[in-house]
């Protein structure tokens, strides 16, 4: 086994079990911090994989940003962080049904990929991923157009939330 | 090889040959030794640390007209240690109803969100922790833990003024960092790569200081505002909500807080000078002439560095001691009103100027006249809805005095 088998072991099990931990804790504020801690594993993942500005975006976006706007509004409109109703409703075993049937359908369709078990070759010396990435992003010939329209899509959510967040009580 | 020009290297070469000789694993051997750096880097950030709390001490004595500590050691550099052994012995207390796990885990969270950012900051070509190609984001992924850490702190706390200084906190956060990106691509931009080194070697000739000194001055706004000290301390406002989210910690665990803070900005200030002032370089094109190589020299790089870090961290402590708290509207409006539109547009003319001007012997001097460009205009729309407001609070007061005249006149 070698060194980055052993973490990813340790941070895949750390992720699986914060991410329990996220639905079972019942103080709603230990929720949002075990989801933090999940994300984090997953930025390490990616760190695994020398996606290094995956692991940082990660970072960045759904902790620095996401999960924090959680907690915020956690600690302002609840009153109560405790939940103190049950757990688990009337519905689980068709939940833990379709669960089931969603793992075992992804287990079966990733195992079924050509090369799934092959280790993945190491990053050309001389390359720089991140400028790869950014040419991709914006070249007429890869991805400049989901681009562009991921950034009409950000642009129009956020002139939308101005409009709301506008709109004067009379 | 030799340990004058890569004192590093050299010592982990040795250390490696003499643990491979004692039959140890060479990947083995390989963690071993990044283990050992990563501690010596941290046992460095950290003895730094106790002597920052003199270096602060002693300025804002000098800034307020006093002369801080003098009494333990000569100059008074005995006295943080006395801090130490009080901080040590004083009761560690933890208040009722409080989360105790998140409670004891923010000040640990907080400091190590500092020292994070030390992995990332070049001391010499050759002394580094790490030369990431995401260098800046990851200075950003590292504010965000820190942030995390003053909300945990906050609200484990089970008070309400740690509550609301965790609430400022975020507000402060989420606004600056748009601004503080924004700051950073500048020299991306300048630089065309993101790796802390490849910032350093770039201003080999002429610190992006002088080519966009506009985007340093965004980014000591934003690195204040960030690191949360006055004018934008809203976070531990001592005069409103008492010491913020750190009101309830006491002993080492308030040590670890400020330690952090301490640390913070002295990092910023290295940041400040790796991004705008040459970092451990920047010699102006000296160090390409063969009578000044020793200006590569590790040896020399480093004070070099520390000097221009001390500098950056001096401003940030003359800004705080200085300036009064600002309310936290104003700071909102600030930032978005003022300084994010300013960033982006900065952005924007820099990014089309390194584009049109690349290699041409009008480079640096077309992207500073930008920058004078772009404040002169800046101050003109300040001053023009400066004196547009004055004149309708003008004719408001008029108005209001016209009234008040005839209700007068008809009594």
């Amino acid at each position: 086994m070698t060194g980055a088998q052993i973490v990813f072991l340790v941070c895949a099990g750390l992720i699986l079990g914060s991410a329990v931990m996220v639905v079972t804790a019942r103080n709603l504020m230990h929720a949002a911090f075990w989801l933090i801690a999940a994300l984090f594993g997953v930025a390490v993942l990616y760190a695994l994989l020398e996606a290094g500005f995956m692991a940082v975006i990660q970072v960045v976006i759904y902790i620095g940003a996401i999960a924090i706007m959680f907690i915020f509004a956690d600690m302002l409109t609840r009153r109560e962080v405790r939940e103190s109703r049950a757990q688990i409703g009337r519905n689980w075993p068709l939940a833990a049904f379709a669960g089931l049937s969603i793992l075992t359908g992804l287990v079966a369709l990733i195992l079924g990929q050509p090369g799934v078990s092959r280790t993945a070759s190491a990053i050309p010396a001389g390359v720089d991923p991140v400028a790869a990435l950014g040419t991709a992003l914006v070249s007429p010939d890869a991805y400049v157009l989901p681009f562009e329209v991921a950034s009409v899509l950000l642009l129009a959510a956020l002139v939308g939330a101005v409009y709301i967040a506008g709109i004067v009580k009379k | 090889m030799s340990f004058w020009n890569d004192p590093i290297r050299f010592v982990a070469e040795w250390l490696q040959g003499l643990l491979t000789g004692w039959g140890l694993n060479q990947s083995f051997a390989d963690v071993l030794l990044a283990l050992l750096g990563a501690l010596l880097l941290i046992t460095f950030s950290l003895v730094l640390a106790i002597f920052l709390v003199w270096v602060e001490r002693k300025v804002v004595a000098r800034f307020q007209d006093r002369l801080g500590p003098n009494r333990l050691g000569p100059f008074g550099l005995i006295q943080p240690f006395a801090d130490i052994i009080k901080l040590l012995i004083k009761e560690d207390t933890t208040p009722a109803g409080a989360d105790k796990f998140l409670y004891n885990l923010a000040p640990v969270l907080a400091l190590a969100s500092v020292l994070l950012l030390w992995a990332i900051l070049p001391l010499a070509s050759v002394i580094y922790g790490v030369d990431l190609n995401v260098a800046l984001l990851y200075l950003i992924a590292a504010g965000a833990l820190g942030t995390l850490a003053i909300i945990m702190g906050g609200w484990a706390s089970n008070n309400k003024y740690a509550l609301l200084g965790a609430f400022r906190m975020v507000a402060t956060m989420i606004s600056y960092e748009i601004p503080m990106v924004v700051a950073l691509l500048i020299p991306t931009i300048l630089a065309g790569t993101m790796s802390v080194r490849g910032i350093a070697e770039a201003q080999g000739s002429v610190w992006f200081f002088f080519l966009s000194p506009l985007a340093a001055v965004i980014f000591l706004i934003s690195a204040v505002a960030e690191l949360g000290r006055a004018p934008f301390d809203l976070n531990e406002a001592e005069s409103e909500i008492i010491a913020g989210f750190h009101i309830e910690y006491s002993g080492m665990k308030f040590g670890l807080f400020y330690a952090g803070e301490l640390l913070h900005a002295f990092t910023f200030g290295g940041f400040a000078a790796l991004l705008f002032f040459g970092g451990y370089g920047g010699f102006f094109g000296l160090q390409n002439l063969p009578a000044f190589a020793w200006l590569n020299n590790p040896f020399v790089q480093t004070p070099v560095f520390m000097l221009k870090a001390m500098l950056g961290y001096w401003v940030i402590m003359w800004i705080k001691y200085t300036m009064p708290r600002v309310r936290i509207d104003h700071m909102l409006a600030f930032n978005w009103k003022f300084l994010t539109p300013l960033a982006l547009v900065l952005l924007m003319v820099t990014a089309v100027l390194d584009r049109w001007l690349d290699g041409s012997n009008w480079y640096a001097a077309g992207l500073f006249f930008s920058n004078v460009v772009i404040a002169w205009l800046t101050i003109e729309i300040l001053r023009a809805y400066g004196r547009k407001q004055r004149k309708a609070e003008a004719a408001r007061l008029g108005s209001d005095c016209a009234q008040a005249g005839a209700q007068s006149a008809q009594q």
